[in-house]
């Protein structure tokens, strides 16, 4: 019941006037730059990271909050009205989404999409207040042994094993390592791949790196295809959802996030596959089977869309609690805290108790306007749907360079900055994912400095790893996780060549 | 014929991996190694070049393996006036153009590649967006962003 008395503390943290307004106007700006066509979450907390700069921790988070709230949210009205999801996890909404609108049912599949976010958030953020004061108690006994193998199998599912090809996104996890690498190492003091050049010793920033991967990596993919911009779908229908509406959202809901939470919680984070779970279950438990295929069903939006909510909401769990990032918009949230000088995991909630309840109630709070501010604002948003190819995304390239100029505002940072652009067009091109990439910048340096505290505490005798029970089982879920993938390839392979 | 339609992008992203590799090595080979227990800086630049080079040999098989036809062309001229606004962003913030001009720069270059012809209209509009978001910026947020002859109007 601890968790209840220092929740009431962070809403009384949350809940000043100003603190209120970095959350409103956080949720306005997540919403307008994540509704943009193949903007995903990752990339508008990324764009808007040095908007919050200058203000207080406590205050920035809290529009953190907000923005990350604000862009999924953003994220769902593109994947409805033009079927352009920009990431993979909100495909599963798109699908029978687009439908719906295309059938002049778009108001009804906006609103459950947006009520069914509201329900799941305020449930996932319950769970994120009742297990990661858990977490963080199981955590307390964990050795640097433990932590490295719990971020080797982050590694690991972050990048073979939902992936397309396990293959490319291990090369786009090990480029992220190499990257990690630069800088100044932080245990001997020495640089490492530096080339005597002033500008990388403090390292490869993450945000210059999504921002470079996601956002420019886009535009320049864009242009190259000369891919006219998708139809945009009329919005129709009342948002206002008909008593059978509700009847047929509520059980979906409560579903998705049950797949959402547990499966977003666990270090194998991943939004893509509650979604989809979510998807496959409302259909075959859908009584209105004919619609599917047709006018598009309510409980196909309903049900991922709260899964995609609730397991987003899922990654804060290990993210707060262990200070462990499992995918790209976590990555980036991770980044956020650091440039207030924070390090979330135990020692945070011992330390700064009003900080991390702050944001919990801050979620809440986020979480509510949401529904308040953006449902009736939908149609302003479908504007900026509107807003011609060329501008748009000059647009969007001129809040990336920003960012860069407002944080460093060095030539070198902007050079980098183009390189990823190219680097992720090119990725883009070619199939291999970029998530992983960034997960490996930030998580490695990470990852090697526990396994060298692992080292030195056991004199250098590397048996250590094994010897934890955790680490071991840890290291023997991720060894599977590595090996399935190409096991199964291997093993149709060998049935195709049978027949 | 057939093979080079076939996406052999395999191979070459296998030898950048080997290059990378390279790097990783020599880099590590130039550091100092005085630690007592442990290991030492160099340790994990060489398992992060041994793993870029196991995956460098799967990439080139899986390359020359590989059965499915190339991506298809794309417009290169596109994609360079893109990159070559964002030179000319560069250039200008690095030159002290400011941030203003800078970002024009770079809206008018975006806008050419995607097609559309009247530089004037955008640098028009870019002039005006980046205005604007200098001032909400500069002032509301209190970031700093870098001043030239025009932003010093609103000193």
């Amino acid at each position: 019941m601890e968790s209840f008395a220092a929740l009431l503390q962070g809403f009384a943290v949350a809940l000043t006037p100003a603190k209120l307004m970095y959350a409103s106007l956080g949720v306005l700006l997540g919403t307008a730059v994540g509704v943009l066509p193949g903007i995903g979450p990752a990339v508008t907390v990324a764009l808007l990271l040095p908007v919050t700069f200058k203000l207080d921790p406590s205050g920035s988070l809290i529009m953190f909050a907000g923005i990350y709230y604000g862009a999924m949210y953003g994220g769902s009205t593109t994947s409805i009205l033009i079927n352009t999801p920009g990431e993979s996890a909100s495909m599963a909404t798109a699908l029978q989404g687009s439908l719906m609108a295309k059938s002049g049912r778009a108001g009804p599949a906006l609103a459950t999409a947006a009520i069914g976010s509201f329900v799941a958030g305020m449930i996932a953020t319950l769970g994120i207040a009742f297990f990661a004061p858990v977490m963080v108690k199981f955590a307390v006994s964990f050795g640097p042994e433990d932590y490295f193998a719990l971020m080797v199998l982050a590694f690991v599912t972050v990048s073979a094993t939902f992936g397309d090809s396990p293959l490319k996104g291990l090369i786009s996890l090990f480029a992220g390592l190499s990257l990690g690498l630069v800088g100044i190492d932080k245990l001997s003091g020495q640089s490492r791949l530096t080339f005597g050049l002033p500008e990388l010793l403090d390292g490869v920033e993450v945000t210059t790196l999504a921002v470079g991967l996601f956002a420019i990596g886009e535009a320049l993919f864009v242009v190259s295809q000369h891919r006219g911009k998708d139809e945009i779908l009329r919005l129709t229908g009342s948002l206002w959802m008909s008593a059978q509406d509700w009847r047929r959202s509520w059980g979906p809901w409560l579903r998705g996030t049950a797949f959402g939470f547990p499966i977003g919680a666990l270090p194998a984070g991943g939004a893509e596959i509650p979604t989809f779970l979510s998807y496959s279950t409302e259909k075959r438990l859908s009584k209105h089977q004919q619609e599917w295929d047709t006018v598009g069903a309510i409980e196909g939006v309903a049900g991922p869309e709260a899964a995609n909510n609730a397991s987003v909401a899922g990654t804060l769990v290990p993210l707060l609690s262990l200070g462990l990032p499992t995918s790209a918009t976590a990555a980036i949230l991770l980044a956020g805290f650091q440039q207030f000088g924070l390090n979330p995991g135990p020692l945070l909630f011992a330390e700064n108790p009003q900080l991390v309840w702050g944001l919990i109630a801050s979620l809440f709070i986020a979480n509510v306007m949401l529904v308040v501010l953006n449902l009736p604002l939908v149609g302003l948003w479908v504007q900026l749907l509107k807003i011609p190819t060329p501008w748009l995304y000059a647009g969007i390239l001129m809040f990336a360079a920003m960012g860069s100029i407002a944080t460093k505002g060095s030539v070198a940072e902007l050079l980098m900055l183009l390189v990823f652009g190219v680097l992720g067009f090119m990725m883009r091109r070619h199939g291999y994912p970029v998530a992983p990439m960034v997960v490996g910048l930030i998580l490695g340096p990470m990852a090697e400095s526990q396994l060298r505290r692992a080292l030195q505490i056991s004199l250098g005798d590397p048996l250590v790893l094994v010897q934890s029970p955790i680490a071991a089982t840890l290291l023997a879920i991720s060894a599977i996780a590595l090996i399935a993938p190409f096991a199964l390839k291997g093993l149709n392979r060998f049935r195709a060549s049978e027949d | 014929m057939q093979s080079s339609s076939r996406d052999r992008s395999g191979v070459v992203v296998g030898l950048a991996l080997f290059g990378l590799a390279g790097v990783l090595m020599w880099d590590a080979s130039q550091l100092n190694r005085a630690v007592a227990y442990g290991f030492g800086p160099e340790v994990m630049p060489r398992v992060v070049s041994a793993g870029l080079v196991a995956l460098g040999v799967f990439s080139v098989i899986a390359g020359l393996r590989s059965d499915e036809s190339r991506p298809g062309r794309f417009h290169v001229a596109d994609v360079a006036t893109i990159c070559l606004g964002f030179l000319a962003l560069t250039a200008c913030i690095g030159l002290g153009g400011g941030f203003i001009a800078a970002m024009t720069l770079l809206f008018v270059a975006t806008c050419w590649a995607f097609g559309r012809r009247a530089p004037h209209v955008d640098a028009a509009l870019g002039v005006a967006l980046a205005t604007a978001t200098y001032l909400l910026f500069s002032k509301l947020l209190a970031l700093s962003l870098p001043a030239g002859p025009l932003e010093k109007l609103f000193g």
